[in-house]
């Protein structure tokens, strides 16, 4: 009923799969994801301040994450400010929701079993 | 250290049954099928391939196949597994799988067992999207045996 070949279509093909996990495997990257989760939009120059790294390094790992599809730069005037694109790490939580409810109904059938005779 | 929450699912129930019963229903694969729904052809045994066939509804198509890893009697079983392998048209083989680790503690109410799966953040992005959707349809049905289930945890 759900493996109809028409919703696999619909679905983006492995070879367009964003490398989110893997552009967040990097503790800069990390960083940044959680300073513009809390501040973005911010410029390269407010994003390099405290980052630890030159201008230069920011601004590549900024491109790895629009890359993943996890942030995008838009121009301002002189100045590009970058922002988080939430839908990806979202789609990735919310699979996680459902195989951690699949758990949920598979402990409670083992309770059920075990509690049961 | 940004906690992306995307690698790790954790669960645990407290069931009111001796450690050695639960055990038996983790790791005799026939018992194990019953509540896992699923037919089992190969007994668990550390470091080899279990193989059976899914009875979960809707997924009857299916192959269950973990490869055990830990078995220490009445305290932790694991194994290995394609998270997301629901489309039998596709070779998993070379994937990443994650981890599901079983632990169980004696405690004075009977048992709690702990069952932690790893790992998903090597799976592709693009695999657990189309799993959801492929999902989504099926799951609106599966809301109220939750609903009960969780009803029962402690």
């Amino acid at each position: 009923m759900w493996a109809r070949r028409s919703s696999r279509a619909a679905a983006a093909a492995p070879e367009d799969a964003a490398p989110v996990f893997a552009a967040l495997g990097d503790p800069t990257r990390l960083r940044l994801v959680g300073r513009l989760s809390r501040e973005g939009p911010l410029s390269i120059s407010r994003l390099s301040d405290g980052a630890g790294v030159s201008r230069q390094a920011v601004s590549k790992h900024l491109r790895v994450l629009a890359g993943a599809g996890l942030a995008r730069g838009t121009r301002l005037g002189r100045e590009q400010r970058w922002q988080l694109e939430a839908a990806p790490l979202d789609e990735a939580r919310r699979s996680l929701e459902r195989i951690a409810q699949r758990w949920d109904e598979a402990l409670g059938r083992l309770q059920a079993a075990v509690e049961g005779d | 250290m940004v906690e992306t929450g995307t690698d790790v699912v954790e669960k645990e129930i407290v069931v009111r049954a001796p450690r050695g019963k639960v055990w038996r229903a983790l790791t005799d694969s026939r018992e194990f099928g019953k509540w896992f729904q699923a037919e089992m052809q190969d007994p668990f045994v550390a470091g080899a391939r279990a193989r059976g066939r899914i009875l979960y509804p809707g997924y009857e198509h299916l192959t269950f196949e973990v490869q055990v890893e830990r078995m220490e009697p009445e305290h932790l079983f694991s194994w290995r597994w394609h998270p997301y392998a629901i489309d039998p048209q596709q070779d998993y083989s070379q994937e990443p799988t994650t981890l599901v680790v079983f632990e169980l503690e004696e405690i004075p109410e009977g048992t709690r067992i702990r069952v932690r799966e790893s790992g998903f953040d090597l799976i592709p992005l693009a695999r657990r999207a189309e799993a959801f959707r492929m999902n989504s349809q099926g799951w609106a049905e599966q809301v109220q045996n939750i609903a009960r289930h969780v009803g029962q945890t402690e």
